[in-house]
């Protein structure tokens, strides 16, 4: 699959050679485990394990869980509790459910900003990027529709609130809230649409993850140099890379080992850190929330939508010039959609010709301002929407555009970027160079 | 490097549960000791069995717990009831409606305990995990991070936070508490001194009898706790033996490697 010259599987025996004749499933697994992978990779490559590890888990929790859930309104919140309290394990299968889907988003966070900083979206792997791009949206819709499920008070408003932002849209918001509720209300329609989703989509994830895994072994994997595995020949491309198996496999699952030791000290000792109380109340659509939060992996582009309320310029000239089609809780949005699309589109948004930050001076600081950026913004999502966070979260979300749509252009036009290794191998050796016969710790 | 990975996992975490923040109005929630707090924290059966009997004398006056089967009164790691004593619990304190006689019976095990929606009061059984005691600072979550929650702390300051002061608004008495969000409250103080008397004379003033229906109560909203922190021990155990084990063969793996000169 791959284009950096490899051995492939040559069968051998009868028996083999049958199989590889009709269906060339063993050759297509050795390919992909096997394919030469940069040996520079650093500790920020282990999270792509992390992220195939919690879609297989939650998938598997998941359908423990939906054998004993009730998706109606009368029955959910208690049959989730029937689950906590009655069902062998089921205490600890649904809170590794809960904080499975913050571990997911945690990994896909740090992912995608390892992918902004050493420059993974660039060509050639734009498609890489964009089908990441899908699973994330994919994520947090899935992450959003279960949330729903247990039917608590944040279950329930927040349905409401986020259902509520499709109902901004112009001539077609209504009907297309109405359709997405299945009635005028959040109600059982709601619950039972949005439980068939939610256990239809991790499906649809998995066979994205398929094709994004895919593209990038077309590729070939990135490396923190950005430069590419040299295809000249085969020995130049080994010098270059090591297989993924056992080399990748066994550094990912070390890490993937002392993550998940971080996870299930909270799954066993706070597991409710993550989440909100409110939930603990069943729905109850006559008592709205004093605040309605969302799940902290939302925050920060909720923080975007709120950003943009009437009393700001550019919603008031977008107002005028639309002549009130775009009001300022559409704006709002498609700030937040606009937020994800630009992050879609930044292959093309950036111009510079060097892939890795690593040799980029100017871009270095403006990439840690964005990762303040994002925490900023997640820290005001939480707040109410009141001063001074309504400025900061302003500033803030314009941050996050100017960085993609302004700073990312420019960058590549004005800076100077540093002299990058003419091989994957010189960079490697850099740094692990034999010091008088003795070995150099592992870094 | 691993320490480089640690660390970024933590932050992401640290920073997370700002979600947490902002549950209604910030009255006075006292920092209660609890013996179920941190990771070696455990209930404490006669101070459960206390909570009960408060609950059942007081509380259940107005307040069901329909989502807690009675049979567990005897669990592992609750109140730990004999199996008879729970029976005699049963039958004597609750009557539930047998469609199959078509008429109330006195409750057994297998029963819940009813629901109660006379006074309007709210279902205690997820009380505890309902509520957060504890929050900020500047939604940062830290203080939940080193006090917990704080569901019973909560529940605790409530039931010991009436000033005495009470006015009346439309109709409805109102009540001063500390505790509350919004300061006052249409609750009335439920409990007062000496109100019930423990079996074993333990102290019964209303400061010690909140603490003991507020570990009653986080174990209703949590009965699994003593079991979900066994599995977070071993799993953490064993997670950490394993991470040890593919750091060794990691190391061993790539060390051949590593230490090849530049050719």
């Amino acid at each position: 699959m791959s284009g950096i010259p490899h051995d492939h599987y040559e069968p051998k025996t009868g028996a083999e050679k049958w199989l590889h004749s009709r269906l060339p499933i063993v050759g297509l697994i050795y390919d992909t485990i096997m394919i030469p992978t940069p040996k520079n990779l650093n500790w920020w490559w282990i999270w792509g394990i992390v992220l195939a590890f919690c879609l297989v888990l939650q998938i598997v929790t998941g359908i423990v869980l939906v054998m004993h859930y009730t998706p109606h309104v009368d029955l959910a919140f208690a049959s989730v509790e029937h689950i906590m309290r009655n069902v062998n394990g089921g205490h600890m299968i649904r809170y590794i459910h809960m904080n499975g889907a913050s571990l997911f988003f945690v990994a896909v966070y740090i992912h995608i900003f390892r992918g902004l900083f050493y420059g993974s979206y660039k060509a050639p792997r734009e498609i890489t990027w964009i089908i990441g791009m899908i699973i994330y949206l994919l994520m947090m819709a899935t992450g959003f529709m279960g949330y729903v499920l247990p039917w608590g008070q944040m279950s329930f408003w927040g349905a409401t609130v986020i259902t509520g932002l499709f109902g901004a849209i112009p001539f077609i918001g209504e009907g297309l809230q109405t359709f997405l509720l299945g009635g005028p209300a959040v109600d059982n329609a709601t619950l039972n649409r949005f439980f068939s989703l939610h256990y239809l989509l991790p499906f649809v994830i998995a066979a994205l993850v398929i094709v994004h895994i895919w593209a990038f072994h077309t590729t070939g994997n990135n490396n923190p140099t950005g430069v590419d595995v040299r295809k000249t020949s085969k020995e130049d491309a080994e010098k270059d890379t090591l297989p993924f198996w056992p080399y990748f496999v066994i550094k990912d699952f070390l890490g993937l080992a002392v993550v998940l030791v971080v996870f299930w000290a909270i799954v066993g000792f706070m597991p409710n850190y993550l989440g909100h109380p409110d939930n603990y109340i069943e729905a109850n659509p006559l008592v709205t929330p004093a605040h309605i939060v969302p799940e902290w992996y939302f925050l920060p582009f909720y923080a975007i939508l709120r950003a943009f309320t009437s009393e700001v310029w550019v919603v008031q000239i977008a107002s005028f010039v639309t002549g009130g089609i775009i009001d300022a809780k559409f704006f709002g949005v498609l700030a937040m959609f606009g937020a994800i699309a630009v992050m879609a589109l930044v292959p093309w948004l950036d111009t510079s010709r060097v892939r890795s930050g690593r040799y980029r001076p100017m871009f270095k600081w403006w990439f840690y301002l964005l990762i303040f950026d994002f925490f900023a913004l997640m820290w005001l999502g939480a707040m109410p929407a009141e001063e001074p966070y309504a400025s900061l979260s302003l500033i803030a979300s314009a941050y996050w555009f100017g960085y993609f749509l302004v700073i990312l252009p420019l960058l590549g036009v004005i800076e100077k970027p540093l002299a990058e290794p003419n091989t994957i191998e010189e960079d490697f050796d850099a740094h692990y160079v034999k010091k008088s016969g003795e070995a150099t710790p592992a870094e | 490097m691993l320490k480089k990975l640690a660390i970024g996992a933590a932050f992401a975490l640290a920073l997370a549960p700002v979600a947490s923040h902002a549950a209604g109005g910030s009255g006075h929630v006292e920092d209660f000791q609890f013996s179920f707090e941190g990771p070696f924290g455990a209930y404490d059966p006669n101070q459960l069995q206390r909570g009960l009997q408060i609950y059942t004398e007081v509380c259940a006056a107005c307040h069901g717990l329909k989502l807690i089967p009675i049979r567990t009164l005897s669990d592992e790691g609750g109140p730990a009831l004999p199996a008879d004593q729970v029976r005699a619990y049963a039958a004597d304190n609750f009557s539930v409606y047998d469609a199959e006689l078509d008429e109330d019976r006195p409750a057994k095990p297998v029963d819940h305990f009813p629901e109660n929606t006379a006074a309007g009061a709210p279902d205690l059984s997820l009380m505890a995990k309902a509520r957060a005691g504890f929050h900020g600072p500047y939604g940062s979550g830290m203080n939940q991070l080193f006090k917990g929650m704080g569901g019973a702390e909560y529940i605790a300051s409530l039931l010991d936070g009436y000033t005495g002061e009470e006015k009346e608004e439309a109709g409805t008495i109102f009540y001063e508490n500390v505790a509350f969000p919004g300061g006052w409250i249409s609750m009335a103080p439920p409990l007062f001194d000496e109100q019930v008397e423990f079996a074993d004379g333990h102290e019964n003033t209303v400061r010690a009898m909140s603490q003991d229906v507020a570990a009653f109560l986080m174990w209703t909203a949590e009965p699994k706790m003593m079991d979900r922190k066994k599995a977070g021990f071993v799993g953490v155990l064993l997670l950490t033996i394993l991470s040890v084990l593919l750091y060794l063969t990691n190391k061993q793996l790539w060390a051949p490697h590593k230490n090849k000169k530049t050719s």
